[in-house]
């Protein structure tokens, strides 16, 4: 059976809320690692989660891009691992330069808290292989550093090699470019998203919405049972 | 600075058999200050009644704790944070979110939500008070944000109100709610050689007679007593206690807020019924040369103090050590009954742990206030020329106006837990771990309360118990958190006991405990005191997920109201934001009306034949329903003759905000009917679900407008925020 790491850092929150859906909800194991780890075996894909690892001194992300897990993380992304960031976990891989990019302040200057909608641009990845291109659904974000942003070159890039995965459809809740709410690498088996598909992954925490965010968890986790059975 | 009077010194004096030295007259200083000692209302809070088949702890301890079955628990406590967030809105908010999330974590229960309750003066307007109310405001916000953000936990609900009597000032007021078992839940008992360990943030200069300053009217700003937050310190020491809890190595706990070490070392030394003897030099601080003084009062935040057996102390430190956490082996529990505090080495404070803990009672004067003859019966305004513009001023009124622009500021949804989140109910709903859901509320009303604080206290009970039945939870609990002016002054003692009065027969009269609270007096600055303000929280249990309502009117309901409408006008916010007058009647709870009505409507929400509950409440059944149709998209059309009523004006009929009444949407009326009828309580159908909104009288529509016209106005508080 495969095996999911979810890896947590002084400060990180939404590391219990992601637990108790691949455990509860999915039904696969994800166990928590913590940050100080520094020798990661016997785990098929890698989550870094949600919250204010360290606080989000100096910037977010920035000191947990440095911890000896986020090493681990760099040689298994290499290895083709599949490893997603969500939210901060987003942060953390750009900054850890697993992606590439900045998540600046919300053009609010405001935390942001509410549901919106996302478009699917790349169903190619262990993470969105479920879904059907172009398909549009229901997720919340949480943040007041969310604002993608990268110069021109790296966006015709991203765009070039089909880097985009999800969309703001219909909605720009904090002015990134190109609307831009998830990325993958150029390999596809590292992505990075600001909404949260954990917290609408069950419909009694999404009640008249289109909720189809569970399908990021289930497409990586069909996707691991694949690689398992291969 | 001298805090103890002069009877408290000789009581001091009397008790210890000697004078007391500086040290010590500092430690009980802060101990017996009015935030600490609750010295002018303990001895009416004992005559609330606590007892209900759900408490497992009633107040006194940090927290109440009810039991929702299967093993598991959930605590809840209010703080204030007045008078530092009238000077520092950023800090002294975030701090207040600290110092609750703390008080639950001190039960050994997981902190799963916050709400809080905020007045302020108006910020409408282009004069200096609005200006300097819009910028309390804002940074009050962004301070619970960034706290409750940051350690991840939603706040999911709360209140707020705006009235001129908070010029210059505001009341922010944080309740949490924990989740645990039962058998987690901290035992606080322990043994002579038991070690005192000291965790968290270093004690610096910050807050510096914090509890003291909150204690007395607001005349200096006085930053130093302000402290500094720390949300990441507080995350890391609330996985650590959870962790130290799990592991059995916790006999003791307590969180250190105002006051600092002075009340947390007297209060539990004082509780274990054991005594304390404890270094100071052995503390990690901020800087050097901090007097025994200031370590004793300091108020710096993110720090716990926790007693643990010495066969734990191992574990316990290593898992401070794993999150990086210090702390200091402040001392050791011991047989004899004393707080006994060295500097290296030399005892500088020896005290009866009982003496410091127990302030003198403080006896104050009440005596009935003048205004309240005087405002009692007021000029009626004239009746508006358009009823629709008044409904729409009223539906922009910042009170009433959706607080979308607040709560998309706070992550209400960590946890995964919120599943009715803000904006979408009368209370917020989250799940528990054993298929059973939670409905709280905070509810407050000043100006109710400021003309007559006895039904005014009751309506914010009927209120709270209103919302989360409309949630399809029955009440279990509640929590009151009583804001008054300055206690020596008779008039507003009076309104005090008052209150005390009404939420005693509430709750003895439904039957539900009071399971925590908090006082908080000197709530005024030199333009006055504040009004009455009572806040009260109810907890509410939601026994299955099919119970759960939402307020949102969906095309083809029947309207229902439940309740009679009577010209109770004054304190309304028609009466106040709309014409300015402040006076007249409020509106009166009738206790029997008040437990059937609320009785046959969670009947009908259980019996599964409404499609939507609402409470109504400020701004009356115009705003009530109009809210419905925001929620649900959906208009209405309302015969104004069908509604019970004993009003001879129209606008009293639309805006009245008499209490026990509810608005119900169904798609199967003639059940509602029978089973309304036979629940013996007034009640008509009233109208229907339509495309647009209109209230009609005879043939003549009073009301005509859009849910366009609707959603303009009540999303209005971003744009006065800008």
């Amino acid at each position: 059976m495969a095996k999911i790491g979810i890896a947590v850092f002084p400060g990180s929150n939404c590391d219990r809320d992601v637990h108790h859906v691949l455990n509860n909800v999915i039904g696969i194991q994800a166990d928590f690692i913590w940050h100080t780890k520094d020798r990661i075996s016997g785990y098929d894909a890698m989550i870094i989660p949600g919250g204010f690892a360290f606080g989000d001194r100096l910037r977010a992300g920035i000191i947990a891009a440095h911890s000896p897990i986020i090493q681990e993380v760099k040689r298994m992304a290499k290895d083709s691992t599949p490893v997603i960031g969500i939210c901060n976990g987003f942060q953390i891989l750009v900054e850890s330069g697993l992606l590439p990019g900045a998540l600046m302040m919300n053009d609010s200057l405001r935390f942001v808290c509410r549901w919106t909608e996302v478009e699917v641009k790349n169903n190619k990845t262990p993470f969105t292989s479920q879904f059907a291109l172009r398909e549009t659904f229901g997720i919340p974000i949480a943040h007041g550093e969310g604002r993608y942003m990268a110069d021109s070159g790296i966006l015709k890039e991203l765009k070039k090699k089909n880097q985009i995965v999800l969309q703001y459809a219909n909605d720009d809740p904090n002015g990134s470019s190109d609307l831009i709410a998830a990325i993958c690498n150029e390999e596809g088996n590292v992505m990075g998203m600001m909404p949260h598909p954990e917290r609408a992954s069950e419909s009694i925490l999404a009640a008249g919405v289109k909720n189809n965010a569970i399908t990021i968890f289930r497409s990586l986790v069909s996707n691991l049972n694949q690689k398992a059975i291969a | 600075m001298g805090v103890l009077t002069k009877q408290e010194l000789g009581y001091l004096e009397e008790n210890l058999q000697r004078k007391a030295n500086e040290i010590e007259q500092d430690i009980v200083g802060a101990e017996w200050s009015e935030h600490c000692s609750y010295k002018s209302s303990k001895k009416f809070l004992r005559l609330l009644p606590t007892k209900g088949k759900r408490l497992v702890l009633g107040p006194g301890y940090d927290a109440g704790v009810i039991d929702v079955g299967d093993g598991f628990v959930l605590t809840v406590h209010i703080e204030s944070h007045n008078h530092p967030s009238a000077v520092e809105p950023f800090g002294g908010a975030a701090t207040g979110v600290g110092g609750v999330i703390r008080d639950i974590m001190s039960m050994g229960t997981r902190p799963i939500a916050v709400l809080d309750a905020l007045r302020f003066a108006p910020i409408t307007g282009k004069n200096k008070a609005a200006a300097k109310s819009k910028w309390l405001f804002k940074n009050v916000v962004r301070g619970i944000a960034d706290y409750g953000n940051c350690i991840g936990i939603p706040t999911v609900g709360g209140e707020i109100e705006f009235d001129p009597s908070f010029d210059d000032y505001c009341l922010v007021d944080v309740a949490s709610i924990g989740f645990g078992r039962k058998e987690d839940i901290v035992k606080n008992q322990a043994d002579a050689g038991d070690v005192i360990v000291l965790a968290g943030g270093s004690t610096g200069r910050d807050g510096i007679h914090g509890a003291s300053f909150a204690s007395k009217a607001l005349e200096a700003e006085n930053r130093s007593a302000v402290q500094i937050p720390d949300p990441f310190l507080e995350k890391l020491l609330l996985e650590a206690t959870m962790e130290a809890v799990k592991q059995g190595c916790i006999k003791g706990i307590k969180d250190l807020g105002g006051g600092g070490l002075s009340c947390c070392l007297s209060e539990t030394s004082d509780n274990l019924g054991k005594g304390f003897d404890v270094e100071l030099t052995k503390m990690h601080v901020k800087e050097k040369g901090m007097s025994p003084n200031e370590l004793m009062i300091s108020e710096s935040q993110e720090r716990m103090l926790y007693v643990t057996d010495k066969t734990r102390l191992l574990v316990l430190q290593s898992i401070l050590d794993k999150y990086e956490i210090r702390h200091s082996m402040l001392g050791v529990v011991k047989e004899h009954k004393d707080l006994v505090v060295r500097y290296d080495g030399n005892v500088v404070a020896e005290m009866p742990s009982h003496l410091v803990a127990h302030a003198p009672l403080a006896d104050w004067a009440v005596k009935r206030p003048a205004y309240l003859h005087k405002l009692r019966s007021v000029k009626p305004p004239r009746q508006p020329a358009n009823y629709s513009k008044a409904l729409l001023s009223l539906l922009s009124n910042p009170t009433i106006a959706s607080k979308r622009w607040v709560y998309q500021q706070y992550d209400h949804e960590v946890g995964v837990r919120t599943v009715v989140k803000p904006g979408e109910g009368d209370a917020a709903v989250l799940r528990l771990d054993n298929g059973k859901f939670i409905a709280i509320k905070l509810d407050g009303n000043s100006k109710h309360c400021y003309l007559d604080p006895y039904q005014g206290t009751l309506g914010c009970l009927s209120e709270g118990c209103r919302n989360v039945i409309c949630t399809g939870a029955e009440p279990v609990g509640i929590v009151d958190h009583l804001q008054f002016a300055n206690p020596e002054n008779p008039e507003i003692y009076w309104t005090f006991t008052q209150a005390i009065n009404a939420i005693i027969d509430y709750c003895k009269f439904m039957d539900i405990p009071v399971v925590g609270g908090k006082v908080s007096f000197y709530n005024e600055t030199d333009k006055g005191p504040i009004k009455p303000s009572p806040v009260m929280g109810t907890l509410g249990i939601v026994e299955s997920v099919q119970y759960i309502t939402h307020p949102a009117l969906s095309p083809g309901d029947s309207i229902f109201v439940v309740g009679n409408s009577a010209p109770e006008m004054g304190g309304s916010e028609y009466y106040e934001y709309v014409h300015g007058i402040t006076g007249g009647t409020v509106p009166k709870v009738d206790l029997r009306v008040d437990r059937q009505n609320g009785s046959a409507v969670l009947g009908l929400i259980k019996g599964g034949i409404v499609t939507c509950v609402h409470d109504c409440a400020k701004g009356g059944l115009a705003v009530a329903l109009t809210e419905m149709a925001i929620a649900g998209s959906t208009g209405f059309k309302i015969d104004l003759d069908a509604i019970p009523n004993s009003c001879r004006r129209l606008d009293d009929l639309l805006f009245s905000e008499s209490h026990s009444r509810y608005i119900i949407g169904t798609k199967e009326p003639m059940k509602v009917r029978k089973a309304l009828s036979s629940a013996k309580v007034i009640f008509a159908e009233i109208g229907n679900a339509a495309s647009t909104i209109d209230f009609v009288k005879g043939k003549k529509k009073m009301i005509k407008l859009t849910l366009r016209q609707l959603q303009a106005s009540f999303d209005s508080l971003g744009k006065v925020m800008q």
